[in-house]
């Protein structure tokens, strides 16, 4: 009985993927199948139905869908990533299911056997489908976490103004994990470029709380321990404010309003002057 | 390992450099995990008389970590809450440098009874 | 017993820390320190640390004591060349530090120092090229 299942779904393989692949053109809104995605499909129903057998048609999680099922999460990762929505995921294993049943119900006349073996195929068909779906919201986790790294590593750009004298304009919220990486980042930068003053512009902070506040006397305690000097720039009123209301004790940091009056502060303790030039009329 | 003398010092903390390192743990990690592991094993020699430090590797399932415990069997710590309080700002001893230490890892645990010896647990992720 | 080499730089003394202090290690720097600044009549320290990679509070005491010390023989200190994950990690250590002064290099510590010693001998007259 189950043999003859069996074979008919081995004979129609090829009316199968037909079936298939009409109904995923049907349903894209642009471009139907690319090569590469008619090959991956292909693929995929040999190996599909390679591994039926008499005892895994029975069993979802049998072994023998390993193989079929690593595919799988690589196809969805690789979706994933290239910006498939999930709708489009999901379907992908449903008409599948759609095509193999379809074929089955005109090649099998017992309803009974008929009933049995559709919910036998669906069982299978279904807990892939949910493989694919887990397989394609850890693809997207990953876009996610590649751009958060990227984001740090751009929001964090150490500036060299003059010679000795570097910027840091921190753009964003200050959380603690960020903090550690504009302190490395910067005491590295004031190594490297043997700078002795560090501005910290925070005008695009938007809010000071206390924690906040903390990181930052915590990397300018960082800097002076290293034997450089650092100035926090870019001070709104309403920061001012908070930080007063809060009772934070910024005396021990300079603190200026503008990069600008930072800078001419570094000239001044470096001992630079900006003169005017003086032209031969 | 047994820390019994001063000398035992710097080997462990050779040791310690070499878990982290094993599993990449960022250079700033790896000094603020072989800070506190200095700090702990001070006191293990100066306070418990000496004791033993166990390294391990650890996963939570989700990322790696290195976890110490250090095991002394001397007089214990009297005040516990005390000890954790942050001493520094009256200038005064240094005390067991406890608050500051657990700053530095991921996770802290003591457990200590006057009279007993102490436990310390500590953990550093590898991502912090 | 090892002991730490001592250099004699003008009217400085430079000592430049490439092994992890042991208690024993670390007292004998102390006293020859001390005694080198009494026979020198040396009126700064530089204390390279950039090879050090660890600093506990054990450690950071000593370089608290050296500087009283000296101070107290009328010697200014200064630390150079601190490594950026040992600053981060003793500012999360809360470790004081006070008393002791740093630079990023020799070179910017001997200014330092200079400057230093400059206002010490003469106040009133501060100079203005050290802004600590």
């Amino acid at each position: 009985m189950q043999n003859q299942v069996l074979s008919i779904l081995k004979e129609k393989k090829s009316s199968i993927f037909e079936l298939w692949t009409k109904k995923q053109s049907n349903l894209n809104a642009f471009d139907s199948f690319s090569n590469n995605e008619e090959n991956e499909s292909e693929d995929f129903i040999n190996a599909f139905f390679n591994a039926l057998n008499e005892s895994s048609i029975e069993d979802v999680s049998a072994t023998e869908f390993d193989k079929v099922n690593e595919m799988l999460i690589g196809i969805s990762i690789s979706r994933a990533k290239r910006g498939f929505s999930p709708r489009e995921n999901a379907t992908y294993l449903l008409t599948f299911k759609e095509a193999v049943l379809e074929i089955l119900s005109k090649e099998i006349e017992d309803p009974t056997i008929l009933y049995a073996n559709n919910l036998k195929i669906s069982n299978i068909v279904d807990n892939m489908t949910i493989l694919t779906f887990e397989a394609f919201m850890k693809g997207r986790e990953d876009v996610i976490l590649r751009q958060t790294d990227e984001i740090s590593e751009i929001s964090t750009p150490v500036i060299k103004v003059w010679d000795g004298i570097v910027a840091l304009p921190i753009i964003g919220t200050l959380d603690s994990a960020r903090t550690q990486i504009v302190m490395e980042n910067l005491l590295l930068q004031i190594v490297e470029t043997g700078s002795s003053i560090a501005i910290l512009d925070i005008s695009g902070v938007p809010a000071v709380d206390s924690l906040v506040a903390q990181h930052l006397i915590k990397t300018v305690s960082a800097t002076r321990l290293m034997g450089a000097e650092c100035i926090i720039s870019g001070i709104r009123p309403e920061i001012a404010q908070t930080v007063v209301h809060l009772g934070i004790d910024l005396s021990n940091i300079i603190t200026k309003a503008t990069l600008a009056s930072a800078l001419k502060t570094a000239f001044v303790m470096l001992q630079l002057e900006v003169q005017k030039k003086r032209t031969n009329i | 390992m047994l820390i019994f003398k001063e000398q035992d010092v710097v080997p462990f903390r050779n040791r310690v450099k070499e878990y982290a390192v094993k599993i990449s743990m960022s250079l700033l990690n790896q000094t603020k995990l072989i800070t506190a592991a200095s700090e702990l094993v001070r006191n293990l020699l100066k306070y418990g008389g000496g004791g033993q430090v166990v390294i391990e590797a650890v996963n939570n399932g989700r990322e790696n970590g290195i976890r110490l415990v250090f095991t002394d069997k001397g007089p214990g710590i009297k005040d516990l809450s005390m000890a954790m309080k942050d001493g520094y700002s009256t200038g005064k001893s240094l005390g067991l440098g406890l608050p500051g230490t657990k700053r530095l890892v991921s996770e802290f645990d003591i457990q200590s009874e006057f009279g007993n010896g102490t436990t310390v647990t500590i953990i550093k992720w590898k991502n912090g | 017993m090892d002991r730490i080499p001592i250099l004699k730089m003008g009217d400085f003394l430079l000592v430049t820390i490439q092994v992890d202090l042991y208690d024993q290690l670390a007292e004998n720097l102390e006293t020859d320190l001390i005694n080198s600044v009494r026979k020198y009549n040396s009126r700064g320290v530089l204390i390279d640390i950039s090879a050090v990679s660890i600093i506990d509070s054990f450690m950071g005491r000593i370089l608290g004591n050296i500087a009283v010390m000296s101070k107290i023989m009328d010697a200014q200190t200064v630390v150079v060349g601190m490594q950026p994950a040992v600053a981060i990690t003793l500012v999360e250590l809360g470790l004081p530090m006070n008393g002791v002064h740093s630079a990023l290099n020799v070179e910017k510590g001997m200014e330092k120092l200079r400057a230093k010693i400059f206002n010490d001998d003469n106040p009133g007259q501060e100079d203005d090229s050290s802004f600590e």
